[in-house]
């Protein structure tokens, strides 16, 4: 099989419970390389849980969860050591938190925030360092002569742009995001978005996105799906799913947003 | 200050055989695996956390009859805390007690290693108030452990990326980490990074107690120690401007001393031993002539 017919993530009937409260259950689907899937539904339909599952932070109760590696293989994200599971979460893949600070360090400054990646796969020279932080601060829009403040003397919109930019300074393949605009204000929301749409398709990244808010989905993702109760009801292009929706649960969320 | 109240009945070296064997066993681990923390059940000794009960838990579990203790503090032999710790193991186990570094079989040791060069037999016990490296950036202690045996020590160099970029090079002057035998990343203790270089290669064995941490971690002789550094940031250690004021050494690290409110200042050896040896051999620092009549 050739590489362009692996997905680069495959869900399998993936489940997580709670004791008997459900997470998530019975979840499939494929993610190909580039592609930005969106996942929707109210509050507690299991997004977070689902996000979480797939990107190996939390254990499955049933169901397989497999990943293409660079060397073109795919595994079983459960069956990977732990020190590969982390050298893939710190190269491969991003995982961009709602609340800025549990994926930032507080108390270094954002130089050493972006570089730290960099460091962590071996990076010895300061001056490179620097210099790649400095241009990952531009990219991001965080002025570069913030380079040595830490990320809370910044607003929420930059610490979340220097959340981006700290993991994305590994090119990674694979990016979660969770809300990742949820705190902020609509204007501060809107660049962002705008932000984090441009960077997605120059970096060929894919992404899975989880966002109640369906204008967060239309902007940003290709696919998007619906999920309530912790089962997927609908999925589709995003275009498909919001102008032409077919399950009734997905047919109410689309009429509240249109009624705003 | 007192020495330590010692109760009337007591072990050789104060410790119960049991909890030397447990030491040992806790030492031998450590020796086996150079730079790797080996937790032990830390008892209370009859003297406070910072005075350095890890390195006396330790030396009490190595001492034997037959050796010769020189201890230290900061480089001196002469501190309340080294009298102390001197005076306790004469008690409690009758040893010789020395301040030659030559002289010596176990140096106990706080904030310094000696100048002069150690030989093959002599086992250095440093006392350690924090022993977890990466504790200034990640405060879980299960999430450092999982670094350290994953060998995950990127964070080490945001600590110095963090110093270089706030003070444009790396500010760390004690306590500098480095890395054992190419593994494990190893806090040496509050030394000076000045006696950084002096950590790798030693014929003797080095020993690290922390006692309230409850962890041993050693450097067995000639074992490789680097300290870390980015390569356009190399790894220095400190220099002095002048000599030594009273014995005239080059090379050795100097403790500044003020003199007077008039901003007369004095550098001079830390290590007290190293000094007295050179001048009485004979040699004579530029402010020597000034000091001797005072003592
Ligand atoms: N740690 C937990 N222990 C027990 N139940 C949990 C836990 N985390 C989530 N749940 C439950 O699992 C279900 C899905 O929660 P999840 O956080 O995944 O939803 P969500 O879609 O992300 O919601 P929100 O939009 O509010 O973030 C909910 O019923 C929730 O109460
Ligand atoms: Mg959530």
């Amino acid at each position: 099989m050739s590489e362009d017919d692996t997905p680069l993530l495959r869900a399998e009937a993936v489940t997580r419970l709670y004791g008997a409260r459900i997470g998530c259950r019975d979840v499939s689907f494929a993610l190909w390389p580039g592609e930005v899937l969106a996942i929707v539904g109210e509050s507690g339909s299991g997004k977070t849980t689902l996000l979480n599952c797939l990107a190996g932070r939390l254990p499955l109760t049933a169901g397989i969860v497999r990943y293409r590696m660079r060397d073109g293989e795919s595994r079983d994200l459960a069956r990977l050591g732990e020190a590969e599971r982390r050298f893939l979460m710190r190269t491969d893949w991003g995982f961009v938190h709602q609340n800025p600070a549990d994926g930032l360090r507080m108390t270094v400054s954002a130089g050493a925030n972006v570089g730290e990646r960099l460091m962590a796969v071996g990076e010895r020279h300061y001056g490179r360092i620097r210099g790649t932080a400095e241009s990952w601060l531009r990219r991001v829009e965080v002025p570069a002569d913030r380079i040595d403040d830490d990320p809370r003397s910044f607003s929420g919109g930059m610490r979340q742009r220097l959340q981006i930019a700290r993991n994305l300074v590994t090119a990674p393949r694979l990016v979660f995001m969770d809300e990742p605009t949820g705190g902020l204000d609509v204007s501060v929301q809107a660049r962002l978005l705008d932000l984090i749409r441009a960077l997605v398709a120059d970096l060929g990244m894919a992404a899975l996105v989880v966002t109640h808010d369906l204008a967060v989905a239309r902007l940003l993702s290709h696919r998007m799906m619906v999920m309530k109760e912790g089962a997927v009801v609908e999925e589709g292009l995003t275009d498909r799913v919001l102008d032409d929706p077919r399950h009734p649960y997905t047919q109410l969320l689309v009429s509240s947003i249109l009624q705003v | 200050m007192s020495a330590p109240a010692v109760p009337a009945a007591y072990n050789f070296a104060y410790l119960d055989e049991q909890t030397k064997r447990m030491i040992r066993r806790a030492i031998l681990k450590a020796v086996a695996i150079p730079g790797y923390q080996v937790p032990f059940a830390s008892r209370e000794m009859p003297m406070p956390y910072g005075w350095g009960t890890g390195g006396v838990q330790v030396t009490a579990a190595i001492i034997g009859a037959d050796d010769v203790l020189k201890v230290i503090d900061q480089g001196a032999d002469d501190t309340t805390n080294a009298v102390s710790i001197r005076a306790f193991f004469a008690k409690t186990a009758g040893v010789a007690t020395t301040t030659r570094t030559a002289d010596a079989t176990i140096i106990q040791t706080r904030h310094r290693i000696p100048e002069t060069a150690l030989k093959a037999g002599q086992i250095l016990v440093f006392q350690v108030p924090i022993p977890e490296p990466l504790r200034f950036l990640e405060p879980r202690e299960t999430e450092t452990r999982t670094m350290h045996a994953l060998e995950e020590y990127g964070l080490m160099h945001v600590k110095l990326y963090e110093d270089i970029a706030r003070h444009g090079h790396i500010a760390t002057t004690y306590a500098y980490p480095v890395k054992v035998e190419g593994r494990y990343v190893m806090d040496p203790s509050p030394i000076p990074k000045f006696d950084n270089p002096k950590l790798g290669d030693s014929p003797a064995l080095q020993l690290f107690g922390a006692g309230r941490e409850k962890r041993i971690y050693a450097i067995p002789p000639h074992t490789r120690v680097e300290s870390l550094d980015f390569e356009d940031h190399p790894f220095e250690v400190q220099r002095f401007a002048e000599p030594c004021g009273l014995c005239g050494a080059t090379g050795a690290y100097l403790d500044e001393v003020i003199l007077d409110d008039r901003g007369n200042r004095l550098f001079v050896c830390s290590d007290t031993d190293f000094c007295e040896e050179r001048r009485r051999a004979g040699h004579c620092g530029a402010k020597a002539a000034a000091m001797e009549p005072t003592s």
